[in-house]
């Protein structure tokens, strides 16, 4: 190396040393290796710790009973106790949601994508969801407690809880749904329209069966963040001791109860995980484990369809 | 557009239906505009009750204005007990608890979240990379009340090992679990930028003698420093409104104290106190939850604008 370099070369202060040079950059590698692996151990950690904490306690009876104040119930020589009406409260609220942001967050992109003129309205709308994305969850929930619960008059029930959680997960069903639309090509709505279709006919016959996969995926991947997600339905009040799920019937025919009041899965961990006694510990990890295992199912269907479907 | 014209002229039916659906769709977007303005609406309507003892419209057309909780009170104080005992509403308790939190993640979440992504960008292969990056996808999409559960049955353990006199709820636990939390924000938007930074500047430097370590540190780095800085700031903005592992692993004890393994409590984990307690609706306790809730949400949206203004401002144009 010669030294006619030095002066306006960024890298004069490394110096010509190579084998210094080297050095530092093994080592360099290692630190950005080790920290990658920081992330990775922690969620090994994660898992292995909730599997742990639960082994044990979880039983098929865990799944098909109501809550117990009395730790002994959960053992599987216990009499019985469970996740049961939160994990029926979970699904029903999911289904609910599911119902409300297909119609909204597809409606909004499809506006967006297909008939939104390029003004400053629709600037607007696209820079305020982007904005939406980045509000605190628990935000979301005191909009649910006053509006919804208060205002609207819905009281603590499935209906109040799924439309706070809808709003939640509108912007990102939005923006993966917009995604989708796009990747849709042009020249597929030009061949629609030289048919003579009109731009609803070229949207529901055209883009929106090609689209669907990917808002499916979207969807669903956004469907199970709504169910891990606490801090609104701490918000908008659902219940800790629930004893039945939310389901009434009407002539040996059950339908959700929509304006009752509910339990959910995760607070119901969370209802555990604070009780102070040690075995509640393993129950809150137990619940975990359920939702965990739903979460997965959930994922593991948006994975699935993006594959089944990718390649056409 | 004109082949919709020519079917509107055959065909009335379907163009009154192409313009209504048109319509519908807007509502759908347009609930995205309402969402906010109920949100703001909300904050400012339940955060006036909290200061003035009653709601806006009843303020401007019932009687004089009267404050019962001053924003110095609110501002300043340093005593936040709402609902019990002596009342005294000083937020800066809970906002002291809050930056704890924050500084606590930012020193785990920040150094370990770019060299994450200085790894896959410049020197995982390709194979390692696509296995990587799904996995810290995965730690992306645990719930949060799992990472509090996390945090309490094991964070906290090891620390009370370590620190005898770490207590059973504790800020460095919070803080440390909201840390791993936020890596792959960090790691997966920082390498988006260092991703962006063509070849040809990292070329040059290889042409100029640099070592992998120089390009990576000296040329990418500084590429790609408003496009990390905004993942960063998102970050944080996502460690302040942090609500169900913080309010697990920290506590519920406003209080101002360096001591990282003493028991806080932030805004959120305030704001879940009284969604789970028997606040009646209208008491000051139900109103302190707006005024505390717009104190978050004015700084979660600051530190959003923020972030979107640096990528815009100091983004580098390659061509």
């Amino acid at each position: 190396m010669s030294s006619d370099t030095a002066g306006g070369s960024p890298f004069e202060n490394v110096g010509d040393d190579v084998d210094r040079k080297r050095t530092i950059g093994k080592i360099f590698v290692a630190i950005c290796f080790a920290s990658t692996l920081v992330g990775i151990v922690a969620l090994v950690a994660l898992i292995a710790d909730v599997l742990y904490e639960s082994w044990g306690w979880l039983s098929f009876d865990f799944l098909t009973y109501p809550p117990s104040r009395f730790a002994e119930n959960y053992l599987p020589t216990g009499r019985g106790a469970g996740i049961y009406p939160a994990l029926i409260g979970s699904i029903l609220l999911i289904a609910l949601t599911a119902v409300f942001t297909m119609f909204l967050g597809v409606g909004a992109a499809i506006y967006l994508e297909e008939y939104a003129p390029e003004t400053k309205l629709t600037a607007f709308i696209e820079a305020n969801i982007a904005n939406l994305a980045g509000v605190p969850s628990i935000v979301y929930g005191l909009l649910g407690l006053a509006m919804f619960v208060r205002a609207f008059q819905l009281g603590t029930s499935l209906i109040a809880a799924a439309l706070t959680l809808t709003l939640l997960i509108l912007p990102i069903v939005i923006v993966s749904s917009q995604e989708a639309l796009r990747a849709v090509p042009d020249s597929q709505r030009q061949a629609a329209y030289g048919l003579g279709a009109n731009k609803w006919e070229v949207t529901r016959d055209v883009v929106l069966p090609r689209a669907m996969p990917g808002i499916m995926t979207g969807t669903i991947l956004s469907l199970s963040r709504a169910i891990g997600e606490t801090a609104p339905i701490i918000m908008v009040g659902a219940a800790t001791s629930m004893f039945v799920p939310p389901v009434k019937t009407t002539a040996g025919v059950p339908y959700p109860d929509l304006f009752g009041p509910f339990a959910a899965m995760p607070m119901q961990i969370f209802d555990w995980a604070r009780l102070p006694q040690a075995e509640f510990q393993h129950i809150a990890a137990a619940g975990i484990v359920v939702l965990l295992s739903v979460l997965l199912f959930m994922n593991a269907t948006a994975i699935y369809i993006r594959n089944r479907y990718e390649t056409r | 557009m004109s082949s919709i014209d020519l079917t509107s002229e055959t065909n009335s039916t379907s163009h009154r239906t192409s313009v209504a659906v048109r319509w519908v769709f807007f509502g759908c977007a347009f609930i995205t505009v309402l969402t906010t303005l109920g949100i703001i609406a909300v904050l400012v309507n339940g955060a006036v009750n909290f200061f003035f003892g009653a709601s806006v419209i009843d303020r401007l057309t019932g009687d004089a204005w009267f404050q019962q909780v001053t924003f110095t009170e609110f501002f300043t104080g340093t005593e936040w007990s709402p609902i019990i005992g002596d009342r005294s509403y000083g937020v800066l308790p809970l906002l002291w608890g809050t930056m704890m939190i924050v500084v606590g993640s930012a020193i785990v979440a920040l150094p370990v979240g770019t060299a994450t992504a200085i790894y896959l960008s410049e020197y995982a292969d390709p194979r390692v990379r696509r296995t990587i990056k799904p996995t810290l996808e995965v730690l992306a999409g645990i719930p949060t009340i799992v990472y509090g559960f996390f945090a309490i049955s094991f964070i906290t353990p090891i620390l009370q090992r370590f620190f005898p006199e770490t207590g059973t709820f504790n800020a460095a636990a919070g803080a440390i679990v909201v840390g791993i939390m936020i890596i792959p924000m960090v790691s997966s938007l920082s390498e988006d930028a260092m991703s962006a930074v063509p070849d040809h500047l990292r070329n040059a430097a290889y042409g100029l003698g640099a070592t992998k370590y120089e390009v990576s540190t000296q040329v990418v780095v500084p590429a790609a420093v408003s496009g990390i800085t905004a993942a960063f700031i998102l970050a944080i903005s996502r460690a302040i409104g942090e609500t169900m592992a913080v309010t697990l692993a920290a506590g519920m004890q406003p209080n101002i104290t360096m001591n990282p393994f003493a028991e806080i409590q932030t805004m959120t984990a305030y704001m879940v106190q009284i969604g789970t307690g028997d606040v009646s609706v209208g008491s000051i306790g139900y109103q302190s939850l707006f005024a505390v809730g717009i104190t978050l949400f004015a700084m979660t949206l600051a530190m959003n604008l923020l972030s979107l203004w640096v990528r815009e401002r100091y983004q580098e144009e390659y061509r």
